[in-house]
């Protein structure tokens, strides 16, 4: 019964995705599944619609990469898909900036902050803290169909005839301030605000949630530090955003007051095609901090959780308990503190005071010791250990090269007088990618590698899984090392042809490389979305109620868990989740009481 | 503490984060060239009057309802939505006397940031009506099984909030905003 219901509520998430699309549903069978309030179930809502996204933000960059390898070649395919936009087979500039806008608020916000924490912190929360449920399920749905609606509204702003908001993901005034500096500028841009004003409030929903439940719904004996690291890194997450998200509100409804009352927050002493403004005293640079007091943090909102499934999945696969679960805890809690502390390297050449530029500097490279303790923690948990590479664990170890690679790069960036170079060149692509897009990933492909058994009671296909990973891996690499060349030589971001640069012409091939590599790449990510529907209903079947062989709680429940998880009581719990390899014993679950004779760690 | 009770907490300090965004970008502003500085119309006076006298209220009615007075709950939890509904009137008021003396959209100085901030301040205590009448209609209509004092006190720790909300922000603009 319980299977079926599953599957069922995955059909009904997956029409409502499409039903943004299509526009036609079956009322019926949507209306009996589709406002459930069983955290499992908002998960997986959360997860699909996420997958939706990501699909269309990575063809965004498909289509952009096209452009920036090809810049005089033409594709006539395009025009037939895209009409207007592709003129004569070739990118259009107001297409291609409305691409690149589009591509990084997708990923960043729609994929990477709900389809990542949406998806895992409902999911985790009350299986592995031992609970029946989020502290309210009815705020916990709202969270979701907010979502749906802020996806609604910026799935139909791509559809408008004068195209997407193209300011870039930033959306900086005044030139998002302006309906007349471009057809991006227009509707598009209103959408977009009202889509992000509606999932702040989603993710705010979601985040209060997250916090109270953690805080208040702990099973007997679960204390704090009994936590699995998932847990305390989802619920970092949520206080980030809570407190952060409320900030880029306030920025978002100043900017919306500027764009259609006529206010001049940000807008000041503007000449626009030829027509004197009369905006008078407003500050561009006040947006920008609004924006990267929520910015920075979002970057962490974003890390974090795949940071936690990573030490759980290091540890699970590698047999061996986490290296220094305390260090890594307060590592979190510094990196949690320190994302409040540094939004204005995002500023340094804004004509910021370099006096205070100085202080951000030395704040943000603060940040590399709590990264460090971690990356050590984490090879230091793999050092000598039985590692079985699961897709899982494969995910895992790649999320913690590239959180590596690019971490390095954020020491570059982080200088203020490096960055006086590098700033909007190719290397902060190349940076942010790897650590925050490219790492992310990672970390969601391993928490749904490992626990898509708990999710449907299937496994996924391990051939694909490989392919997708190596080809996923190597792919990453590929892409992303030659841009910070590019981007040392000074090669600028988001130009739509750099061709009439005699410099930059030497790049021309490695443009070209870039572009084939994100088409293969792109290709294996719908390998793992085919695979990830098609072991919905195909995949091998869980026989065991604890395939990992994993310490924590929710590999307790049923092998498909109703709402509710647990069959009778709710377990108690004896210990912390990571007795791997101790007393000769594989693995002991936290609900075994601690024995007379055990050793202490 | 009550799950529920929680989730207001933090999500109380969520919407201070919020208000602080925009005060302090109030601030940030206030020290650039042309700021133009704005007097409070006096009606501010009297809602805050009304907001004031009603978080009082409804301590009464939390009070009454703890007590299982119902007939007393209903009084106080009344007044307190009239209060409430008073508090937006007057603010209303406010940014009418405000526009008459020429304060309009146009422009970046604390007139702009007033409707913005009280604004979405009076935005949060309709809110809070729309909830006070919700408990109001069931206290009148509903059929009470268990006595639960957790859903008002929810509402009233949330409205005791948009009223010291309120305090913060009038003497943010009587003493940062009037000069």
């Amino acid at each position: 019964m319980s299977e079926t219901m599953i599957t069922t509520a995955t059909v009904a998430a997956q029409a409502t995705t499409h039903h943004e699309e299509h526009g036609h549903h079956h009322e019926s069978f949507i209306s009996k599944y589709i406002f459930s309030m069983d955290h499992k179930t908002i998960g997986k809502q959360f997860l699909i619609t996420g997958i939706v996204w990501a699909i269309v933000g990575g063809l965004f960059s498909v289509l952009f990469r096209l452009q920036l390898g090809y810049p005089d070649k033409t594709f006539p395919i395009l025009e037939t898909f895209f009409g207007q936009w592709a003129k004569g087979g070739q990118i259009q500039p107001e297409f291609y900036y409305g691409l690149v806008t589009m591509h990084g608020t997708v990923l960043v916000f729609f994929v990477l902050t709900a389809g990542l924490s949406g998806t895992f912190a409902n999911i985790l929360i009350p299986l592995q803290i031992g609970a029946r449920d989020m502290a309210s399920p009815f705020l916990n749905m709202l969270s979701y169909w907010f979502f749906f609606l802020a996806s609604v509204v910026m799935m139909s702003s791509i559809f408008v005839n004068t195209g997407p908001a193209s300011g870039g993901w930033t959306m900086y005034p005044p030139l998002s301030a302006l309906k007349q500096a471009g057809d991006g500028q227009k509707i598009g841009t209103d959408l977009w605000l009202v889509s992000m004003a509606l999932f702040i409030v989603s993710s705010l929903l979601g985040g209060l949630n997250y916090i109270s439940t953690i805080l208040n719904m702990r099973t007997k004996g679960m204390s704090m530090t009994r936590m699995p690291l998932t847990i305390w890194a989802v619920f970092f997450t949520a206080i980030l955003g809570v407190l952060s998200f409320p900030v880029l509100l306030s920025g978002a409804i100043l900017l919306l007051f500027d764009r259609n009352l006529g206010t001049s927050f940000y807008l000041s002493d503007i000449v626009i095609n030829g027509e004197v403004l009369p905006n008078e005293g407003g500050s561009a640079i006040l947006y920008q901090h609004l924006f990267w007091f929520l910015g920075h943090p979002e970057v962490y909102i974003i890390l974090l959780p795949a940071m936690g499934m990573v030490s759980e999945i290091l540890s699970v696969n590698s047999r061996k308990p986490i290296f220094g679960y305390m260090a890594m805890l307060g590592s979190l809690f510094a990196i949690a503190i320190l994302a409040f502390l540094v939004w204005a390297h995002h500023m340094f050449v804004t004509g910021l005071n370099p006096f205070l530029g100085s202080v951000f500097v030395l704040l943000t490279l603060l940040i590399a010791v709590p990264s460090a303790i971690k990356v050590f923690n984490w090879l230091t948990t793999l050092w000598r250990g039985n590692i079985r590479f699961t897709p899982g664990a494969l995910f895992a170890i790649g999320f913690v090269s590239l959180f590596i690679s690019g971490g390095l790069t954020g020491i570059f960036l982080g200088n203020s007088t490096i960055d006086i170079h590098l700033h909007d060149t190719m290397f902060v692509v190349a940076h942010f990618h790897i650590v925050m897009g490219v790492a992310s990933f990672f970390g969601m492909f391993a928490g749904v590698y490992h626990w898509f058994p708990k999710m449907f009671g299937r496994y996924l296909n391990n051939t694909m899984a490989y392919i997708h990973f190596w080809v996923t891996m190597i792919g990453a690499y590929l892409i992303y090392w030659p841009m910070h060349y590019q981007g040392l030589a000074g090669v600028p971001r988001r130009y739509l042809d750099k061709s009439g640069w005699v410099n930059f012409n030497n790049f021309r091939d490695l443009d070209q490389m870039i572009t084939i590599v994100t088409i293969v790449v792109f290709a294996a990510q719908l390998l793992f979305v085919f695979n990830f529907f098609y072991s919905i209903y195909k995949g091998r079947k869980v026989r065991s109620q604890n395939p990992w062989g994993a310490n924590t709680l929710e590999w307790t429940t049923p092998i498909n868990p109703g709402h509710g998880n647990w069959e009778g009581d709710i377990p108690e719990v004896h210990r912390w989740p990571y007795d791997y390899a101790k007393d000769g014993r594989e693995f002991i679950p936290q609900t075994e009481p601690v024995g007379a004779n055990e050793s202490k760690h | 503490m009550h799950p529920h009770k929680f989730t207001l907490w933090v999500a109380m300090g969520s919407l201070i984060m919020m208000f602080a965004g925009l005060t302090s970008a109030f601030i940030v502003k206030s020290n650039q060239v042309g700021w133009k500085s704005v007097t409070l119309p006096s009606v501010f006076w009297l809602s805050t009057v009304a907001i004031v006298l009603s978080s009082g209220t409804v301590y009464l009615a939390l009070r009454s309802f703890r007590e299982r007075e119902m007939a007393r709950y209903r009084l106080w939890m009344g007044v307190t939505l009239v209060l409430g509904i008073l508090f937006v009137a007057f603010q209303w008021n406010g940014f009418m006397a405000l526009w008459a003396q020429q304060i309009t959209f146009r422009g970046s100085g604390a007139g702009q940031f007033l409707y913005v901030i009280f604004g979405l301040h009076a935005l949060h205590v309709i809110g809070g009506v729309v909830v006070l009448s919700v408990l109001l209609a069931k206290a009148f209509f509903g059929r009470i099984k268990i006595y639960s004092s957790i859903p008002v006190e929810i509402a009233a720790t949330y409205w005791h909030f948009v009223d010291l909300l309120w305090i913060y922000l009038l003497l943010f603009f009587l003493l940062i905003g009037g000069n």
